[in-house]
This record gives C-alpha cells, sequence and structure tokens, in this order.
C-alpha cells in the first residue's frame, strides 16, 4: 500500500508528473476515438448518398 | 527507372492510396499501443531515479519525444506541401492537411509538458526564452494553417495557399533546434547530439527513443485515418468510393 501511495506521491512531483502524463494520455485517446467518430459518421453519409443514387436510377 | 517512377506516382492517386493508407493506420496503431505500454513501464518502473531531479525528471519521456515530434511533423508537412505544388498531386496536399491537427496537439504536449517541468525546476511555468518561445511560434504556425485551410472554401486554393504558408513557416524549424546554441537561453542544451552523443544514462536514454518511436508510429496512425477521412470527403462523388465494400456491404470497419 505505502509503495502505491509512494508512486502516485512521485517523490513531491505528483502535480507535475501526472499533470503531465494525464493531459498527454487524455490528448493522445481523445485523437483517435474522434477519428473514429468521424470515421462512422462519415460512412454513414456515404451509404445514404449510395442508397439515394441507386433510388435515382432505378 | 521510369516503371519506377510510375509505381510511385501510381500511390499518388487517392483510390490507390485509401486501401494502403488503412493497412498503414493498423499496423502503426498496433506498434505504437505496444511500443507505448512498454515505454510507459520503462518511464515509471525501469527508469532511475535523477540525482538531480528526482522523480519530476520523468516528464522528459514524453517532452522531448513530443517536441521532435512537433518538429519533424512540421518538415514532413513542409516536404508534402513542395511536393504538391512541383508535382501537382493532390493526395500531397492531403497528406499536409491530414498531419496538421497531429503537428499542433504535439506541439501543445512539448509546451504544456515543458510548463509541467520549469514550474518545479525553473520555478515559473513560462519564461520568454528563445526555444520556448520558437516553440510557441510552431504552434502559432500550425493553428495558422489550419485556420487558412479552413477559410478557403475553393480547396484547389487553399491546398496552395497553405503550402506556401509551411514552405515559409519552415525557416522556423533550425531556429527552434539550435535556438539553445545560438542564444543563451534558459532551456537546456540538446541532451542527445549526433555530434556529442548522450549526457544521459543508457536506460533513460532507450526509454526516451522507444517513447519517440512509440509517438511517431501514434503519429501515422492517426495521419493515415485521417487522411482516409480527407479522400472520403474529397472523392465522394467517385465511383471507387461508392463501390467500396464499407460503402456498399454490410459489415463496418
Amino acid at each position: 500500500m505505502d509503495e502505491v501511495k509512494a508512486f502516485f506521491h512521485m517523490g513531491g512531483y505528483a502535480l507535475y508528473v501526472w499533470g503531465s502524463f494525464g493531459v498527454t494520455a487524455l490528448l493522445m485517446i481523445a485523437e483517435p476515438l474522434t477519428l473514429a467518430a468521424r470515421r462512422r459518421e462519415m460512412i454513414r453519409r456515404l451509404r445514404r448518398l449510395a442508397r439515394l443514387e441507386a433510388e435515382q436510377s432505378s | 527507372m521510369s516503371s519506377r517512377i510510375l509505381n510511385w506516382f501510381k500511390f499518388s492517386s487517392p483510390a490507390t492510396f485509401y486501401p494502403l493508407a488503412g493497412k498503414i493506420q493498423k499496423a502503426a496503431a498496433l506498434v505504437a499501443v505496444v511500443l507505448l505500454a512498454v515505454g510507459l513501464y520503462m518511464s515509471f518502473f525501469v527508469a532511475p531515479t535523477d540525482y538531480k531531479q528526482g522523480e519530476g525528471y520523468r516528464i522528459i519521456f514524453i517532452h522531448v519525444p513530443a517536441a521532435w515530434m512537433s518538429m519533424f511533423i512540421y518538415v514532413v508537412m513542409a516536404f508534402w506541401a513542395a511536393m504538391g505544388l512541383v508535382f501537382g498531386t493532390r493526395l500531397s496536399f492531403m497528406m499536409a492537411r491530414a498531419l496538421a491537427p497531429t503537428g499542433a496537439l504535439m506541439t501543445f504536449i512539448a509546451l504544456w509538458t515543458g510548463a509541467f517541468w520549469g514550474k518545479p525546476m525553473w520555478g515559473a511555468w513560462w519564461v520568454w526564452d528563445a526555444r520556448l518561445t520558437s516553440e510557441l511560434i510552431l504552434f502559432f504556425l500550425y493553428i495558422g494553417y489550419i485556420a487558412l485551410q479552413g477559410a478557403i472554401p475553393d480547396l484547389r486554393r487553399g491546398d496552395r495557399a497553405g503550402a506556401i504558408l509551411l514552405l515559409v513557416g519552415v525557416v522556423n524549424i533550425p531556429i527552434i533546434y539550435f535556438s539553445v546554441k545560438w542564444w543563451n537561453t534558459l532551456h537546456q542544451g540538446a541532451s542527445v547530439s549526433i555530434t556529442k552523443g548522450s549526457s544521459m544514462s543508457t536506460i533513460m536514454l532507450e526509454t526516451m527513443l522507444l517513447m519517440t518511436i512509440a509517438f511517431w508510429a501514434y503519429a501515422i496512425a492517426v495521419a493515415m485515418a485521417r487522411v482516409r477521412l480527407i479522400i472520403l470527403e474529397r472523392e465522394r462523388g467517385t465511383r471507387w468510393v461508392q463501390e467500396l465494400p464499407e460503402v456498399r456491404g454490410a459489415w463496418t470497419k
């Protein structure tokens, strides 16, 4: 337990170390997630477009 | 020779590059995840406590890779901008656009972690030192490029205007890199130098290099994901997009 505490304490640098790693992790997780969401939205749009075109040509 | 050139230009067609980009994205994402896991483990559990900076120095394991990537991505963007202007290849401009947000993100991380390192070590979140200021200018260059692209609705004009901005701004890269040499900066000199080797312990250096490769793979993966989006957006009216399995078929990927 003390080891875990010591780990998060970072020798007194907790704010700085976790402030750096935390924000970096947040950003580097958010970017791919945003891109994946945009891709899903794009595929939905393209499918709608394809359906519309198929209906018009038939 | 000529067949080789043809081969390369084949991949400058968005339709051929799109599936290839998907494959590169998957491979790079896998490399990034594995190396980030190993790199983070080494950053916290393998690399020893620094005798001068205690545990606070561990910030460099993300600060230095992010700072390197912030400059490297810009150079790659400028390269694509030049290729686009010289050869008129649309895909080159798309690559530049796809890299910009990730470059801005890396620059932000470098500035942010730098501030969080500077506060305990220098006693200030920010100083107007040559290294820090030129890195901030790099951040504004990225933001300016992205804003310019957003402001010009005509894609061709936007591509060319953005490319010129990128090429003019490239002068800032050597300024950032050599700032610690040219001016008497508060920012410390290079820890790793090609000519003088490294002033760090081997395990710290290995951890930093591993994290750098991880960030590099991350940047490739997200840039490929973004260039695929840009390709789909621009080519949405074409037959090949409409015939893509993810657009036609039942399976979503």
